[in-house]
């Protein structure tokens, strides 16, 4: 035991990067039911630290390093994932999971350690008056769920009175995320939300779409993620649902959700919170970190939806660093500086252009109060004979008068049940 | 040379019937308690706590548990992550609903409620055994994940279905809650360890460990020479409920932090349980401490000196841990059925007469 420890002990600090880097460490998954999904994305998280490493030699003249640890999406092993590199000096976790998310949250804010969900987590983390350190810019699930409504009023001359509309949920803390805002809406605007959930990992929905057959909904919206994605899309070409009238949210709406179903996932429908396509980016990562050997991945994965939002993450942490090191006036900033960046990033559509993605998201401030961002998002559609998604809609506002109360509510409840005083940023 | 019984003299019937009848063996058992009690919380370090200690000092009270039901009583339980969810849920509805309630409370409270449960779906082995139990108990883990996911009561109608630990401290410390200091959280778990162990022992090696080896070994026999199958099969599984119960309440408050009952408690908990109890030894208290070691380090082990040590990619490592893992259960299966229990015996045997053998 004892030689176990000493040489386990001797491994932790082979391990431990210098201390003169900026640590962002990656809680990815590449194996289990949804590596289809974390693979891409870390790719992309890591290969933009990397590209920054090569073009610019780091972020301010200081390197980056990503470690990573596999997490397979399971919340035991993204906290022992969390323990193990928060030592190394972590300036922010994206641990890509809303699960581990909840376990961080408490811990990040007891240690005094950024945490950015981007798109996913606890919704109210919004706002920041009462989540000093979790930001979930530049959209959460509660937009999202306004944004697929704001897309079907439009599609349906401002009316979804009567209609009946499915949310098909992977049945964890992720896939509940909706219903609230989705309760409220269908009181609203009188639709009929017909709620079904499908396990974890989502192999089985025979069961939910004879439900979704029987029930003759008019659209079907899901909150899927993972191998749940692939067998939705192919049910639903089993039964010829119509694909357009299908939608998912912006974690089910990637190449290989759809590409298994062949010429059947013609016309499904997706949320994306950030641009497809050519990007000028995507150019130099093939040069300085594919074509050097550097990839973490095979580089297959290179400028597909996931990988770009991965590198949109990494763009979004480093962009936020490079903030704290302008405030701080110090290169090697700590978690509490990382903060103060984070808080204070300004996303300009000038900033996107010169950092060679043009319009990958859209411009934003983050402020005290809002940790939230703008919350848009766009509309998607699978071409199966191109195998390309092509985007239909601009960035579609969602609906702030919905989801801000729900948005006070919720994190009123948090900071009463776990004694936070609102920081007052307002005042 | 040391280890032996010659010279050690008993000269009560409560001397000779010690749990370390051997001096060396007891002298060994107050050091691994002074290292556990005094030592470890003085020197350890946030990740060794919180990604080895504890898990293992919780998986060990499940495993001792499970192995009250299987190893001693010959129950086939599948349903172990079910009773663990079990604890876990009503230590949060008695945390939520009783702020006032110490943590001690809470989780003996939580194992009671465990146990009562564990009781009604022990009902069925009554009448099936073998197979047909597991299948059963299978039942219960999935209604009971199933149960806690469908009724909102369950997790305060929360938004997103997970339950989380508010903070209690207990002697002005924090215990739960992510400002506990780790130490706290560590002889808290170490208390629960402890108590549990010595209780499990002392129960194995009396009357009602004897009635239940009856009933493992031949129930037909055990009926006839008049043990209850009905008092024995029941108290088999509240005591072994009981056990899981705290040890699920615990992975909750004091290790998690927030749980969502599909994931944390899933068939999954109850195969690692088991593989656990199978590893270190069927009827052994010993072997439920190896076996928990054996599963929670090893994977740990594995990454650090993959991914750190190497530098291999973590999806290989990832890889390489499940076919290492699942290939030394297959060559304990084969080569040690009796379990690393069963290991630790044949080296005490070869200790006693070291170094003058035959």
């Amino acid at each position: 035991m004892k030689k176990l420890a000493t040489l386990a002990l001797a491994g932790l600090m082979a391990a431990g990067p210098a201390m003169a880097d900026l640590v962002f460490p990656s809680l990815s998954y590449r194996t289990g039911p949804y590596a289809a999904g974390g693979i891409p994305f870390a790719d992309g998280y890591a290969d933009y630290f990397t590209l920054l490493n090569q073009r610019d030699g780091g972020i301010g003249g200081v390197m980056t390093s990503v470690p990573e640890c596999e997490t397979a999406y399971n919340t035991e092993r993204g906290v022992e994932c969390y323990e193990a590199t928060r030592g190394e000096g972590a300036l922010v976790y994206q641990p890509l999971s809303t699960g581990i998310t909840y376990q961080l949250i408490p811990r990040v804010t007891a240690d005094g350690i950024p945490l950015h969900t981007m798109g996913y987590g606890r919704t109210s983390a919004a706002n920041g008056d009462v989540f000093e350190w979790v930001f979930n810019y530049p959209a959460n699930y509660w937009d999202g769920a306004s944004v697929i409504i704001n897309y079907l009023l439009d599609q349906n001359e401002g009316s979804l009175d009567g209609q009946k509309i499915v949310l098909l949920y992977h049945n964890s803390a992720y896939g509940r995320e909706p219903i609230r805002t989705l309760e409220i809406l269908s009181e609203q605007l009188g639709f009929e939300l017909v709620q079904l959930a499908v396990d974890h990992p989502g192999q089985e929905q025979g069961n939910q779409w004879l439900t979704i057959r029987r029930e003759r909904p008019d659209y079907v919206i899901m909150w899927g993620w993972g191998v749940m994605n692939q067998v939705a899309v192919q049910e639903a070409a089993n039964i010829r649902f119509p694909m357009d009238h299908f939608i998912g949210n912006w974690w089910a709406g990637a190449e290989h959700d759809v590409i298994p179903a062949g010429d059947g996932a013609d016309g499904y429908l997706a949320l994306n919170m950030n641009v497809l396509g050519d990007l000028p980016v995507f150019a130099e990562i093939q040069q300085h970190v594919i074509d050097a050997g550097l990839a973490a991945g095979d580089g297959s994965n290179l400028g597909s939806v996931l990988y770009t939002r991965g590198m949109y993450a990494a763009m979004l942490a480093a962009e936020a660093a490079r903030t704290a090191q302008e405030i701080h006036g110090v290169a090697q900033i700590d978690a509490a500086m990382m903060r103060d960046g984070m808080e204070a990033l300004s996303i300009t559509d000038e900033r996107m252009a010169e950092l060679g993605m043009p319009g990958v998201g859209p411009a934003f401030d983050v402020t005290c109060g809002n940790h939230g961002g703008p919350g848009m998002g766009r509309i998607q559609q699978w071409d199966a004979s191109a195998q390309e998604w092509v985007t239909l809609t601009d960035f579609i506002a969602p609906d702030d008068s919905v989801t801000q109360p729900l948005i006070e509510e919720d994190s009123a409840a948090f900071a009463a049940e776990n004694g936070i005083e609102p920081r007052g940023c307002t005042e | 040379m040391f280890y032996r019984e010659a010279g050690d003299f008993k000269t009560s019937y409560s001397a000779d019937n010690q749990t370390f009848p051997i001096a060396f063996d007891r002298w060994r058992y107050y050091l691994v308690l002074f290292v556990a009690i005094v030592v470890i919380p003085l020197t350890i370090s946030d990740y060794w706590a919180n990604s080895l200690l504890l898990p293992f000092l919780i998986y060990v009270i499940a495993a001792l548990g499970l192995n009250i039901l299987t190893g001693y009583c010959g129950q086939v339980s599948l349903g172990t992550g079910g009773f663990m969810a079990v604890g876990a849920y009503a230590t949060y509805k008695l945390m939520t609903a009783f702020p006032w309630m110490d943590m001690v409370s809470v989780t003996i409270l939580s194992g009671l409620v465990t146990a009562i449960v564990g009781v009604l779906f022990g009902l069925p082995s009554l009448r099936i055994k073998g197979f047909y139990l597991a299948v059963a108990t299978l039942a219960a883990q999935f209604f009971l994940v199933w149960l806690f996911n469908r009724v909102p009561w369950f997790y305060n109608y929360s938004a997103s279905g997970q339950i989380s630990a508010p903070e209690r401290s207990m002697f002005g410390v924090a215990v739960t809650g992510p400002n506990a200091e780790v130490w706290v959280k560590y002889l808290f778990c170490l208390f629960f360890v402890i108590v549990l162990a010595w209780i499990a022992r002392n129960l194995t090696r009396g009357s009602v460990g004897r009635q239940w080896m009856a009933i493992r070994d031949m129930d037909i026999a055990a009926e006839i020479i008049g043990v209850n199958p009905l008092k024995s099969k029941l108290t088999a599984f509240a005591i072994s409920s009981f056990f899981v119960g705290v040890s699920g309440a615990l992975l909750f408050s004091v290790y998690l932090g927030a749980v969502e009952v599909g994931e944390a408690f899933g068939i999954q908990k109850s195969f690692l349980v088991l593989f656990m109890i199978i590893i270190g030894g069927l009827g052994s208290i010993f072997g439920s401490f190896a076996g928990a070691a054996f599963m929670v380090l090893l994977p740990v082990l594995l990454k650090i000196i993959g991914v750190d040590l190497l530098g291999w990619p973590t999806d290989i490592v990832a890889h390489i841990q499940l076919i290492v893992v699942g290939g030394l259960i297959v060559f304990f299966l084969i080569v040690e059925p009796h379990g690393l229990a069963q290991l630790w015996r044949l080296v005490k045997e070869k200790l006693r007469l070291w170094p003058f053998p035959h």
